[in-house]
């Protein structure tokens, strides 16, 4: 009886939960769609002009400003841009004279498919590690981890992966270079999700599966350092809090074994936190690929982002920013969500 | 009484007294932590070879030689020559200027941007704090990088533009720590006195709110420098940031790509130079938040 009185103030409670959630994504989204246009259609002196060129007549330049709604005031074109984007339409890039939306639908699974192989190895690796320094506190092993982990904040991505590449790839020969496929397994496989791993299962080459794999251990394992130095810090503080609280000893006084009180007693209560530190650097991982794909050529939306900055491709740079920007913000916006929904003690 | 007892005193008899002990105690909290000093002593190398590079450096940054290009580090050249024979341990040496100049730059312009908002925010509360508030989350959900590199575009390559770029980055998380510190003691006795006396906002939150929240400011600061220091060089890296010849770390990397394979000091020296500097701002931001933070030391 008590229960069920329990349960139909929380469904309120949960839809409000969800409510208050929506509005603070859409105001998110909202945000993030002011500074796209902020950055777009403010800070340059004059848009018109990176369009039309400089030695445009003054008939021309008048002509672009009113096609590109420029003559309206501010927050009219600021609404025009929101309708524009929700109908999924981001203008045309300049350097391949396609829509915006279709480059970047093209590009993104590559991104994917690096950026959660690097997260499983950052979480495969570092949890475990985190938790075995937890287990060493102050001894030379909780050091040498420390450093190991500081490091991930320390070291260029773009740095590591070029020397990767001449330690791996060139000095060992253990990896296949920069690029997604060797040349001549390129376009064997059609893209099915686009991933390029589960196309080529599906259709069952998988010696085209092996070689597209042997390119991309090198970029993900670099970007799985860098999660793996993050995860690591935050499972080693977190197990650090839990192996100080009293069952801990209790356990240990009861004669538990010491692997048991480690990981059911100490880590069971941490996998809930951790959820949201692995969300986290999971979208941390998509941000970081920018940098990782320029140097290995792997033609994801990190390396289509770099070459629209340098041909100045501004739709091709605000549109890559809005889509890793909304995935960014919605993964962060999940595993808080995900904290919440799983974790006990933060019910009201 | 010696100078020691002075700085120790339990009762001390004057602000100075008090400060001196204060900073007398930090002191040696540093002294016992060997990676808070390894982290001084490599911020302190930077300003030191900042401040001399001319002295330091044994060859100019810009001047060329083309008979040495590409020399393997040897007695000369520490660290090689690059493609156009410049000594790359010069260049290196000099680029600690700029990596100085950019860091203290975004230092300088968001941390007290992020202060005062933040403070206001909390001071205040109601309405102010939702709508400054809710601008500081929505900026802090989007991915710095991206943000950065997007801004960069809109205002064109360049060093000034990158710092302002990264500034505009980095101010959110400065508003929201400097909140939650003004929200402690927003409703405390000595601010009620001083507003008693007749203390307008303005007085209160610049010279009785703000200075509550450096200690713990300064210990963010230092910790995101290596950060500040990532996002720079990768600006650099990908020819937004600071332009040739400047020799930017990032920058020179850049160049060194071409050549990684067969000369690979060219790219490899620099990069080390901004790991050992990045990790030296870790370091010490541990020591610092261990001595002025004792409630977040040593957890994470």
């Amino acid at each position: 009886m008590a229960s069920q009185a329990k349960t139909i103030p929380s469904v309120t409670g949960w839809l409000r939960g969800l409510t208050s959630f929506v509005i603070v994504v859409l105001l998110t989204f909202l945000g993030l769609l002011a500074i796209t246009f902020f950055i777009g259609r403010v800070v340059p002196i004059d848009p018109v002009l990176s369009v039309v060129g400089d030695r445009a007549t003054q008939e021309q330049y008048d002509a672009a400003r009113i096609a590109m709604g420029l003559d309206k005031p501010l927050w009219q074109q600021f609404i025009t841009y929101v309708g524009d984007v929700a109908r999924g339409d981001l203008g045309m890039s300049v350097s391949t004279n396609r829509p915006v939306s279709e480059d970047l639908a093209r590009v993104f699974p590559a991104t994917l498919e690096m950026a959660t192989l690097g997260i499983i190895i950052g979480v495969l690796l570092g949890v475990p590690t985190g938790v075995w320094a937890a287990t060493k506190q102050g001894t030379w092993v909780d050091q040498i981890i420390r450093v190991f982990a500081l490091l991930g904040y320390a070291v260029p991505a773009f740095w590591l992966g070029l020397v990767g590449l001449a330690v791996f790839y060139a000095g060992l020969g253990w990896v296949a270079g920069p690029g997604r496929v060797d040349i001549f397994y390129e376009g064997l496989v059609d893209p099915i999700t686009g991933i390029l791993l589960i196309d080529s299962l599906l259709v069952g080459d998988t010696e085209v599966f092996w070689n597209a794999l042997s390119h991309l251990v090198l970029p993900s394992a670099i970007l799985g350092f860098f999660s793996l130095a993050y995860i690591a810090r935050m499972t080693r503080s977190f197990m650090l809090d839990q192996l100080g609280q009293e069952f801990i000893t209790t356990a240990r006084v009861k004669g538990v074994p010491e692997w048991q009180v480690i990981w059911s007693h100490g880590f069971k209560p941490i996998r809930v936190p951790l959820i949201t530190v692995i969300g986290l650097s999971y979208a941390a991982l998509l941000e970081g690929s920018v940098m990782i794909e320029t140097v290995f050529s792997w033609p994801g939306i990190g390396n289509y982002l770099t070459h629209a900055l340098l041909n100045a491709d501004m739709n091709a740079v605000l549109g890559s920013t809005l889509v890793i920007g909304s995935v960014f913000i919605f993964i962060n916006k999940i595993s808080d969500v995900l904290y919440r929904v799983l974790d006990p003690r933060s019910k009201e | 009484m010696t100078t020691k007892d002075w700085l120790l005193d339990e009762s001390p008899t004057s602000r100075m007294q008090a400060n001196a002990g204060r900073a007398y105690r930090m002191g040696l909290a540093m002294l016992g932590n060997p990676l808070a000093m390894l982290g001084a002593a490599i911020v302190l190398v930077l300003v030191l070879a900042a401040a001399f590079a001319p002295w330091i450096a044994p060859e100019s940054p810009v001047g060329q030689n083309l008979q040495a290009r590409l020399l393997p580090p040897s007695w000369d050249h520490w660290m090689g020559t690059d493609e156009l024979g410049r000594d790359i341990f010069s260049r290196v040496v000099y680029g600690a200027r700029i990596t100085l100049m950019i860091v203290a730059l975004v230092a300088l312009i968001s941390a007290p941007l992020g202060l005062i908002i933040g403070a206001i925010s909390g001071y205040f509360g109601g309405w102010t704090d939702k709508i400054l508030m809710g601008l500081t989350d929505v900026f802090l959900s989007m991915p710095k990088l991206i943000l950065a590199l997007a801004f960069v575009a809109a205002l064109g390559p360049g060093i000034e533009n990158a710092i302002i770029a990264i500034a505009i980055t980095a101010w959110p998380a400065y508003a929201r720590i400097a909140r939650a510190e003004t929200l402690t003691f927003r409703n405390a006795e000595f601010i009620s006195a001083t507003r008693l006396l007749g203390a307008s906002h303005t007085r209160v939150i610049l010279s009785h709110v703000l200075p509550l929240c450096t200690s713990s400011m300064i210990v963010r600061v230092t910790l995101d420098m290596a950060g500040i220091i990532l996002t720079a060089a990768g600006l650099g890296f990908l020819g937004l940031g600071a332009q040739p010849p400047l020799p930017e770390w990032g920058a020179m990397i850049s160049r060194g790509r071409t050549f990684i394979l067969d000369q690979w000091w060219v790219a490899t020296m620099p990069g080390i130079a901004i790991i050992v500097v990045s990790l030296g701002f870790c370091f010490l931001g541990d020591g610092l938040r261990d001595v002025l933070d004792p409630k977040q030391g040593g957890k994470s």
